[in-house]
């Protein structure tokens, strides 16, 4: 059985008095124990909110939340609220994008990593901050008993979202969402958080859902890789497999806008032509339609089945891209 | 943070110089006077003259307030003019009145106003939220005599649930300790005491709260919705943390900042709040020495002493507050 198992989840935005927004449509995917799983897309193609509807995070107002969530089997969806309060932090984790805001500014570091073990782990204050003194340790923060009495702004970036994980990681949950990690961070430091990431799940075999909208954070991270646009998952594919060979147009488009260190000089840089603003409903025909090179009628006509493909992973195209990618 | 108190101590003196100075000169050039207040309409000028000498009155106003200061540092403050009593002695009685009045109505303001503002934001666009943005309105609009007569005629009159005027039912005597007659009565064990002077004080602290609870209320509500959609707070919630964690750590201690700030400035409306509320419920606080100094013939010292000492409760409370602010953020202990 997979750990984590989303099955058609949709979150549907409802104001009142504004037409109904699907944010999230019928998007489904499993992780497996251990395994790291990427989501990735640009802004606004469902992936935070696809993280927060695991979690149970989104607003209580506004919203209609679809499908089923299975974590070992327990549908999170149908959980009631207090339930669904002692797995978070506990079962399953999740780390955001910005530090700064995500730690309060007025607790100290240390009051904010043992507030979790004393929920979950029933330690008392003391024993609480000596194990969170372990665990600022154990991400890397440098003379961690004196961090403990510190604030959040008194520390670096860096630190403060290796604090964040050291919160996430306490209860050793045997699944971590992480929403963007390193985009609030400097490039250095970046790849220090994700190598630190890697090392942490490989070490604790929690299982990682890695949001993103930076194939490079992927193509270091992730297992398998779920690309996401308009709220549909539109290609599925093992990391190699997607580096190698991006069947969707958007995806290939994604690989084809990195910068490249050995491309010809003053080459223009390949970009998705349109924004997200283009899109076409998926009733009406595939939501990429109106900004994709390789579009054809049937794309039209209706939204393009999810179809397994023959190296093992799902698309959504009527007019897949079959030039081979090179690997980054 | 000790040179953040001194500091502020040095502001407070500049403050208070400067407006004693504005206070002398803006006494003496009000119409009437002392002078026609003792002797009356029909005095002959030779009278007027030599009172006005006798009282210092002729010389230059420089003179005069050279004169005041100097009494002021050795914490003379001279003697009313209307009672012959000693300023300070005649503040002395009618201050705690005040302070206890003030105090009943902050206490009755935070602690509806806070958790009603955070219910509202809790509810937003529920009903208790809208009835609680009415109220806040009307609580803001509405003159307090005019509340002040409407509560005391509906509650003394009416019903007879509280006593129509007067801090203590005449006829009681109490010890004097403190000049705070519920907290005396509990020093002296004289509970009788207590319970009548807060059974007297409900009415007027609750005239006099009404617009400092009415701004507590809306600005805890705003302060709440802005930190309800704070990153840190998502934060807790992702950590399973119980609700009642997640509220009084995470929203209300964050939220509270810009409360305290308001209730240092709130002050200055419970000062000023209480000269009415003080006259409707015949309250022998500041208020009262205030208009009677007024009406009773421009009893400069008296005024000038009582101006200055709200003045420095005012500063000082802010300072207290200032203070209370570092005390929860961090952030500020840095600057």
């Amino acid at each position: 059985m997979s750990l984590l198992d989303v099955r058609d989840l949709s979150v549907v935005f409802q104001r009142r008095g504004e037409r109904p927004f699907t944010a999230v449509d019928k998007v489904s995917f499993t992780v497996e124990p251990g395994q790291t799983v990427g989501l990735v897309g640009e802004s606004g193609c469902g992936k935070s909110v696809t993280s927060l509807a695991i979690m149970g995070l989104l607003p209580k107002r506004g919203n209609k939340v679809g499908g089923e969530v299975l974590f070992d089997g327990t549908d999170l969806l149908k959980l009631r609220p207090n339930d669904m309060r002692d797995r978070r932090g506990r079962e399953i984790s999740m780390i955001f994008q910005d530090p700064l805001s995500s730690l309060n500014p007025v607790i100290p570091i240390g009051v904010q990593v043992a507030e979790v073990l004393e929920r979950h782990q029933g330690r008392d204050r003391k024993q609480a901050l000596r194990e969170a003194r372990d665990l600022l340790d154990a991400v890397g923060i440098p003379d961690p008993q004196r961090r403990l009495s510190e604030y959040p702004h008194q520390i670096s970036g860096g630190m403060r979202q290796r604090a964040l994980i050291a919160i996430a990681l306490a209860c050793k949950p045997r699944l971590l969402i992480a929403d963007e990690p390193t985009t609030a961070l400097d490039v250095t430091i970046q790849a220090q958080i994700l190598t630190l990431l890697k090392q942490l799940v490989d070490d604790t075999g929690t299982a990682l859902v890695m949001i993103t909208h930076d194939l490079g954070v992927v193509a270091g991270l992730c297992d398998t890789v779920n690309v996401l646009y308009g709220g549909k998952v539109v290609e599925r594919a093992r990391r190699h497999e997607l580096f190698a060979h991006a069947r969707h147009p958007y995806t290939h488009g994604l690989l084809n806008s990195v910068p490249r260190l050995d491309s010809p000089r003053g080459e223009r840089l390949h970009a998705i032509r349109g924004s997200v603003s283009d899109n076409i409903p998926w009733t009406e025909g595939c939501a990429f339609a109106p900004r994709c090179d390789n579009v054809v009628d049937a794309c039209l006509e209706g939204p393009p089945p999810l179809e397994p493909t023959a190296t093992g992973g799902d698309l959504r195209c009527n007019n897949p891209v079959s030039e081979e990618v090179t690997v980054r | 943070m000790l040179r953040v108190i001194v500091r502020r101590l040095l502001q407070l003196v500049v403050t208070l110089i400067a407006l004693s100075a504005l206070i002398f000169i803006w006494l003496r050039n009000l119409p009437g006077g002392p002078v026609e207040a003792l002797l009356g309409e029909r005095a002959t000028p030779e009278r007027r003259v030599l009172l006005t000498k006798a009282l210092g009155y002729d010389q230059p106003i420089l003179v005069q307030y050279g004169k005041f200061m100097q009494r002021v540092v050795t914490g003379d403050f001279g003697n009313s003019i209307r009672t012959g009593d000693p300023v300070t002695e005649v503040i002395s009685r009618a201050f705690p009145a005040t302070i206890e009045l003030a105090l009943a109505a902050m206490i009755i303001a935070v602690g509806l106003g806070v958790p009603l503002g955070y219910l509202a934001a809790r509810w937003r666009g529920r009903s208790l939220d809208n009835l609680t943005i009415a109220g806040t309105l009307l609580g803001i609009s509405i003159p307090i005599f005019f509340l002040g007569y409407l509560l005391k005629d509906v509650f003394t009159q009416n019903i007879h649930w509280f006593p129509p005027s007067g801090r203590l039912t005449t006829g009681l005597d109490n010890t004097h300790v403190t000049g705070f007659f519920v907290l005396d009565g509990l020093l002296t064990r004289e509970f009788d005491a207590s319970a009548d002077a807060l059974w007297h004080l409900i009415l007027p602290a609750i005239t006099l709260a009404t617009i400092p609870l009415a701004v507590i209320v809306r600005i805890t509500r705003a302060s709440v919705l802005d930190v309800l959609n704070e990153d840190y707070v998502r934060t807790a919630e992702a950590k399973g943390l119980r609700h009642r964690t997640i509220r009084g750590r995470h929203i209300l201690r964050n939220a509270l900042l810009p409360v305290v700030t308001t209730i240092g400035l709130q002050t200055g409306a419970l000062l000023s709040g209480a000269v009415l509320t003080e006259k409707v419920y015949n309250w022998g606080g500041l208020g009262t020495l205030i208009t009677d100094s007024i009406t009773g013939g421009r009893d400069y010292p008296v005024l000038q002493a009582i101006i200055l000492l709200a003045a420095l409760v005012f500063v000082v409370v802010n300072l207290l507050v200032d203070l209370s602010y570092a005390f929860i953020d961090p952030r500020v202990r840095v600057r």
